[in-house]
């Protein structure tokens, strides 16, 4: 008997016009855009991540802080120098401490296209430079790494390589000009998918300090630690130390101390308020196609009230119109929960590829074969809702005035 | 038409009532103390001009609606006390509707509108369906089971309306005005199907406003008028005979005339 209504309702629902399916955008979209993000959900969090540089290498970072109040110039902010880099070695747990520049330079190439790019420092010695190649979450693609002092002898990031087709097609070996000094190409790094990284500039602190003038000045330290495990508390020590050695109090710091954990904990709650923005209004896009579908059926209702009386006349039961309604407006729920199914998937699907494809990642989409039966079950379920009253309606039809039409 | 007598009475309406009362304080008599009584294998015609009753009439006996006062037996159950849902069973079971307008679904096939009585007597797609073919054969209409009624002509429609009232095996069709939409040809064409089904056994009651049609092809006339039943007539040996009961029964019933607003 079940299946007779279904089949009742399907060919009732081959029936309907463009203007019932309409109504079923609301259920679409709320199916969709759980179903995408739930796909997307991981490929959106590697991505921001990467774009924010925070690579899975568990160090701490400090840098100058505070807020300039008033005009620029009256609240300069103390910098952090090569002293307080000191100060940061000598704390408990710290294994190696190091300080980079970051800066920007005018970048001339051979072919006299003329760009600002960021320049890093790479500090001296080995094993410090060796900690920034670790950090920096890729290998060398072309030629070599800068490995001692070498003066007029720059790295540059995959985005100036032939590959990354972003107009420079630099080569290992070409002169290029930064600041109007010239400099020779030693290697070209792998990609790294993040924005920042893929065109920055790798140079050691010296040439970089004779084209910006630092002095002691520095734009990041960056610490590793002996017991990762210990990193909140090495955060705690090393801000105390730096509150000592600046003379400053607790709240009025002008330098921040970062751990991954909390630049992770800022994106995931940026991604989280996203999340939730999509769920907000996915739950109001069902809200919608609940009040759409009590509509369309509430019409039909009107409409087929000729059939309704015939179908009585012809032994109909109230059950019988009621199940017949009910499901139909299930159906109509589960149409557009499945069109919303597919469109979120092949956005996951896409999304994902998107992604691979920008940053080198190898994610693969989060189709969730469990998620996408619950989201058409509960499209049905939601569209059967949305007809319970049109179809207690067609059921309490009096026959004789439904027959009437 | 032989002994009629003797037969098994099928429907039965005793002092029938249904008023309506439209807006404020206008009561309307539909149907104002009817007595009927059909037997097994009668085709008996109710006659009368518009706003007579006789569509009321119909819709009582056909169990669509229930009485406000007085009693129907349907095969000697009282329905006027049933609920919605034994009426429905009762309808699909006991009697064929066929309607001036045909009445058929428009978005199912003409397979599928004979089959869909049988639905909601439980029976399976399978028997139902074969069933279905077999009265679409019998109004010579296989080879059309794959249209829609849109795609059908008139005649055809009510042929397939036919088919369908056949569909539970009724003991009762009730055709209400079964020819008022078609021309004169196909509507013969309609009345030998009915008088066929009436030969087999069948009993059929007919709602019409033509006076002729109904004499033609009933054996018993019912003719109403103001909710009234104004006299019966039979057709006895090809004679038309004004039936004596009723005048009697008039005369004892009727105590004050009321006329409606």
């Amino acid at each position: 008997m079940i299946s007779d209504y279904f089949l009742l309702s399907f060919r009732n629902l081959k029936h309907r016009g463009v203007r019932s399916w309409l109504t079923l955008l609301g259920i679409f979209i709320g199916v969709m855009a759980v179903v995408a993000l739930i796909g997307l959900g991981a490929g959106l969090k590697t991505a921001i991540n990467s774009q924010f540089g925070i690579s899975s290498t568990e160090l701490i970072t400090v840098q100058a802080g505070g807020i300039t109040m008033g005009p620029p110039g009256s609240g300069a902010v103390s910098p952090i120098t090569v002293s307080d880099l000191r100060v940061i070695s000598n704390v408990n747990n710290v294994d190696l401490a190091i300080g980079r520049n970051i800066g920007t330079l005018k970048l001339e190439l051979r072919d006299g296209t003329i760009e600002f790019v960021s320049a890093g420092s790479l500090p001296k010695g080995s094993e410090e430079k060796d900690f920034v190649y670790d950090s920096f979450g890729s290998e060398i693609m072309y030629g070599f790494l800068l490995s001692g002092g070498e003066m007029n002898e720059v790295v540059l990031g995959y985005g100036f390589s032939k590959e990354a087709d972003a107009g420079y097609d630099v080569e290992v070996g070409d002169k290029i000009f930064l600041n109007d000094e010239d400099f020779k190409v030693k290697g070209i790094m792998d990609k790294t998918g993040s924005f920042i990284m893929d065109y920055l500039v790798l140079m050691n602190s010296d040439p970089l300090n004779d084209l910006l003038d630092y002095g002691d000045d520095l734009s990041i330290i960056l610490v590793r630690l002996k017991d990762k495990d210990l990193m909140d508390k090495t955060k705690l020590d090393i801000e105390k130390a730096l509150r000592k050695y600046r003379d400053v109090d607790i709240g009025d710091e002008d330098f921040v101390v970062s751990t991954p954990a909390a630049s992770l904990k800022t994106v995931n709650s940026i991604l989280d308020g996203v999340q939730i923005f999509i769920a907000i209004i996915a739950l109001v896009s069902v809200f919608i196609g609940i009040i759409g579908i009590v509509n369309t059926m509430g019409t039909s209702v009107v409409e087929r009230r000729k059939d309704i009386g015939i179908m009585k006349s012809i032994g109909a039961k109230n059950s019988d119109i009621f199940w017949q309604f009910f499901i139909e407006a299930g159906l109509l729920g589960f149409v557009g929960g499945l069109i919303g199914v597919i469109f979120g998937t092949l956005i996951s699907v896409f999304g994902v590829y998107g992604i691979n494809y920008q940053f080198g990642t190898e994610l693969v989409p989060a189709i969730d074969f469990f998620l996408i039966s619950i989201s058409l079950f509960g499209s049905f379920c939601v569209g059967a809702l949305a007809g319970i009253v049109p179809a207690m309606n067609a059921a309490n039809q009096n026959p004789v005035d439904a027959l009437r039409g | 038409m032989k002994k009629e007598r003797t037969k098994r009475v099928i429907i039965e309406l005793k002092n029938v009532f249904k008023h309506y009362r439209m807006g404020e304080d206008v009561l309307v008599k539909a149907v104002d103390g009817v007595s009927m009584s059909v037997n097994e294998g009668d085709f008996v015609a109710i006659m009368g001009p518009s706003g007579s009753g006789k569509s009321t009439c119909m819709n009582l006996v056909g169990s669509l609606d229930v009485p406000t006062e007085g009693k129907i037996f349907l095969d000697g159950v009282d329905i006027s006390v049933l609920s919605e849902s034994d009426l429905a069973q009762i309808r699909g079971k006991k009697i064929g509707f066929i309607f001036q307008s045909f009445n058929l679904i428009p978005n199912l096939t003409t397979l599928e509108n004979v089959a869909l009585p049988m639905m909601f007597q439980g029976i399976n797609q399978e028997e139902r369906k074969n069933r279905a073919m077999g009265f679409l054969k019998l109004v010579e209409l296989d080879g059309r089971e794959d249209h829609y009624p849109n795609e059908l002509s008139g005649g055809q429609r009510q042929r397939v309306a036919i088919a369908r009232s056949l569909a539970n095996e009724p003991e009762v069709l009730l055709a209400d005005e079964p020819t008022g939409n078609l021309d004169s040809k196909t509507g013969k064409i309609v009345m030998d199907f009915l008088e066929k089904m009436n030969k087999n056994g069948r009993t059929i009651i007919m709602v019409t406003h033509d006076p002729d049609l109904a004499q033609e092809y009933a054996n018993i006339v019912y003719w109403l008028k103001d909710g009234k039943v104004e006299k019966i007539t039979r057709k006895k040996d090809g004679k038309i005979i004004v039936d004596e009961d009723l005048i009697m029964e008039k005369a004892s019933s009727v105590k004050k005339k009321e006329e409606v607003d």
